[in-house]
């Protein structure tokens, strides 16, 4: 069982990967966008971040960057959500120092074999 | 870990937030301007699209996200200044908005939609933003099945990992590779040391390891270079395939285990069917009842000497208000999602007429019953597209008039006492009385010769069967008159009242009630019967004097209240009540204001103030004019709701025929 920060601003996403991975056992706290997630990982300490790319105020990859120049979360997992068929937001992403990430559309099971991966 | 979730228990959500991401979608599109690429715009709406598309692949709409994908094409060409923004262009992205729209309402209702259009649409977005091959991208639903589809044959694969030294800064771990590796078949692993560094050198955050592996099984190269995928400019990585061998043998399946575990899912907001809150709506009204009765079975039992009691009646009656004030609140919507349908239609009924409008809101949090909010909707369309259609100029004309070349149309929401103000202004042509008057003389829907005020006039623009368009457009002509939105706003227990200065604009009023459910009301009696008054309407209550009254053309009596003649209804007359026979006690007259006009209601004695619960008669028996419903007293009786405003216009009617008879 892990805690786990869910970033994304489409509730009906939020919802789902959220349902999922509780479903799974794990412990799971929201954030709508990166300004929120940042606030959360304040008092929070998290064994995984999965973050959506595309969102308002800040994005996917801003927060990835952000949170890699916090002590606490060096080496923490994060996994991007990310439509992109194209690799260039990918590479983005990992440029700003993510994991790995999970591609949409995706379903419950491969969410979760994914997750495993990284646990 | 193999878990079974439906995904259509998260089908609503998506609805709404794609609806919701329509409405940015159009109002934003609304909000760019030909010529300009505003980046900012741009972005939201591409976002929205985005987000659409994202989540309609993973609940399986599949044709949605397509449908989005070659939206978010052409968003995207704009945003690089590859497509010059024009009018045409945001007329086709508004229909492809409406295309969406449309797939999703079907997709909701499970219906099938007209893909004629859409493909017509799509094609045109596809014709602006070609797709080098494929024209979609391919599902990837069933990713994790076909990577894992072993090869038919036996492989040995041959790998060398060798991270860089920061690998683990990224959050990935060669532990987690190389089990991952393990699940795919036989395996072997050595570590190469040759990096480690001395001790006292040596960084516990980097990595110095590499490993060299050797795996056999049905084991196709996808599959490693997967397992690798999100390391791949992190590392040195070599793969190399042995030999090949014919013996195809079980592959060890990974350790699946499928133990389910029940969390609770936290819920900032839960929905909820109306049908659910209006049956608690209704428990809460019938509480409120019981609660009057309660009062009156402790005075009439002599229990009012106890303060104790009353104390906890008190404290009773002040929880239940409480309840039924939070449980109506539950039913209480912002305004704005009525005012969002507007800015498109003035859009497209501009440009249809080559006028140029603008529209401005405010008072948008302004919080209505959710009935009332749904009802209003059409009538609210229907009066801006008259302020557009008859209301505004064309560019040239009001240039002529030494009017700015744009229009405005102004809709506001407000509170005011007990009621929900809208407001529609637009800075237009105004009302012509002269001619209204005339058509309305012409059409005897007044007599000639009769002396009205301005407003009075200007009024009659709500009287059924009066169009003052000459031309009749396709617009507002559709069969649909003013004196039809005024019957909606009534039905509703509002009003509508127009002020209009020629020239210069119009502006329509719309008074709604707050709730349709509970009413303020006077309690007061006519002969034997207690009738409901609505107390928010009620200017003053006097004293009947008999030589104040003037009666009019046979029947019509007139009572001087102030400097005017208000029409005196009688009660005992219309509903064929036995009056009281007495003559000692006076008459009491209640007036009311209806608009800008007042009406007197004579009534034998008011008794109190009591905030009743409508029931509907036309549920209960049949809809009877005059009234709006009945409620239960709290000695269990039953008393009727007037329908102050039905009976006005009753009453004027019945006038009207007086005076021109």
């Amino acid at each position: 069982m892990a805690q786990i920060l869910l970033v994304d601003d489409s509730i009906s996403m939020r919802e789902m990967v959220s349902f999922t991975l509780k479903e799974a056992g794990h412990d799971v706290i929201e954030a709508e966008d990166g300004i929120q997630a940042l606030d959360v990982v304040q008092n929070n300490a998290f064994n995984l971040v999965i973050t959506d790319v595309n969102m308002p105020n800040m994005d996917g990859i801003i927060l990835t960057s952000k949170l890699r120049q916090i002590d606490s979360f060096k080496f923490t997992p994060i996994l991007i959500l990310t439509t992109e068929t194209s690799d260039a937001r990918k590479q983005d992403g990992k440029a700003a120092g993510a994991t790995g990430w999970i591609e949409k559309p995706f379903d419950p099971d491969s969410l979760l074999s994914t997750v495993d991966r990284v646990l | 870990m193999e878990i079974d979730i439906n995904l259509s228990q998260f089908h609503d959500i998506f609805f709404e937030e794609s609806f919701e991401g329509i409405e940015i979608m159009e109002s934003q599109l609304l909000n760019l301007s030909p010529g300009t690429a505003d980046k900012e715009i741009i972005n939201t709406i591409f976002r929205a699209a985005h987000s659409i598309k994202g989540s309609a692949g993973t609940f399986g709409f599949s044709e949605i996200s397509d449908f989005t994908h070659k939206m978010e094409t052409v968003l995207d060409k704009m945003r690089n200044d590859v497509l010059e923004i024009n009018q045409q262009l945001i007329s086709l992205l508004l229909s492809a908005v409406d295309s969406l729209n449309n797939m999703l309402i079907s997709h909701r209702e499970a219906k099938p939609y007209d893909a004629t259009l859409i493909e017509n649409v799509s094609a045109q977005l596809e014709k602006l933003a070609p797709h080098p091959g494929a024209d979609t991208p391919p599902a990837k639903q069933e990713s994790s099945q076909d990577s894992k589809q072993a090869a038919t044959t036996e492989q040995r694969w041959r790998i060398g990992f060798f991270p860089y030294e920061k690998l683990f800064y990224s959050g990935n771990d060669p532990l987690r590779l190389i089990r991952e590796l393990q699940t795919l078949g036989e395996f072997a692993i050595k570590a190469e040391v040759d990096n480690l560094p001395d001790f006292d050198d040596l960084d516990v955050h980097n990595c110095y390891l590499g490993w060299r592996m050797q795996i056999q099984g049905q084991i196709t190269r996808e599959q490693i270079e997967e397992v690798f995928a999100w390391v791949e400019g992190d590392c040195k990585l070599e793969i190399t395939r042995e030999i090949e061998r014919r013996s195809p043998e079980d592959r060890r399946k990974s350790p699946g285990q499928s133990g389910r575990r029940k969390t609770d899912t936290e819920h900032r907001s839960i929905r909820v069917s109306t049908e659910k809150i209006d049956n608690l709506l209704n428990l809460v009204g019938e509480l409120v009842i019981t609660q009057s009765i309660l009062n009156r079975v402790c005075n009439d039992l002599g229990m009012d000497s106890s303060d104790k009691f009353l104390a906890c009646l008190e404290q009773l009656e002040r929880n239940t208000r409480e309840l039924q004030e939070q449980t109506m609140s539950i039913r209480m919507l912002p305004v704005d999602k009525t005012f969002q349908r507007i800015p498109r239609i003035v859009h497209d009924l501009s440009i249809a007429q080559g006028k140029q409008v603008n529209v401005e809101f405010s008072g948008e949090t302004t919080e209505l019953d959710k009935t009332v909010l749904e009802k209003i909707g059409d009538p609210l369309v229907h009066l801006v597209r008259n302020a557009l259609d008859h209301g505004i100029e064309t560019p040239d004309i009001r240039v002529s008039k030494g009017k700015p070349e744009q229009g405005t149309i102004k809709i506001n929401a407000s509170h005011e006492g007990g009621h929900v103000i809208l407001r529609i202004s637009d800075d237009g042509n105004g009302i012509n009385s002269d001619k209204l008057l005339a058509t309305a003389i012409e059409k005897s829907l007044v007599a000639e010769g009769v002396e009205l005020s301005e407003s009075q006039i200007q009024n009659m623009i709500f009287l059924p069967g009066l169009s003052t368009s000459n031309e009749v457009s396709d617009i507002s002509g559709r069969g649909v008159g003013m004196d039809v939105v005024k019957r909606n706003i009534s039905d509703l227990g509002g009003t509508v009242d127009v002020w209009s200065e020629q020239g210069v604009g119009s502006t329509f009023t719309i008074r709604l009630p707050l709730t349709l459910a509970i009413l303020d009301g006077q309690v007061v009696r006519v002969g034997r019967q207690i009738f409901i008054m609505p107390l928010h309407s009620i200017k003053e209550t006097l004293i009947f004097n008999q030589s104040d009254t003037n009666t009019v053309a046979a029947k019509v009596e007139l009572y001087k209240y102030r400097d005017e003649y208000v029409p005196l209804i009688r009660l005992t007359e219309l509903f064929n009540i036995e009056p009281e026979t007495s003559a000692d006690h006076p008459e009491l007259i209640v007036v009311f204001d209806i608009g800008d006009k007042h009406i007197g209601i004579v009534v034998d004695d008011v008794i109190g103030q009591q905030q009743v619960v409508i029931k509907s008669l036309e549920n209960n028996y049949k809809s009877v004019p005059g009234l709006t419903g009945a409620t239960v007293l709290g000695d269990g009786s039953v008393a009727l709701i007037l329908d102050v405003l039905g009976l006005a216009t009753q009453h004027k009617e019945t006038g009207n025929r007086a005076t021109t008879a």
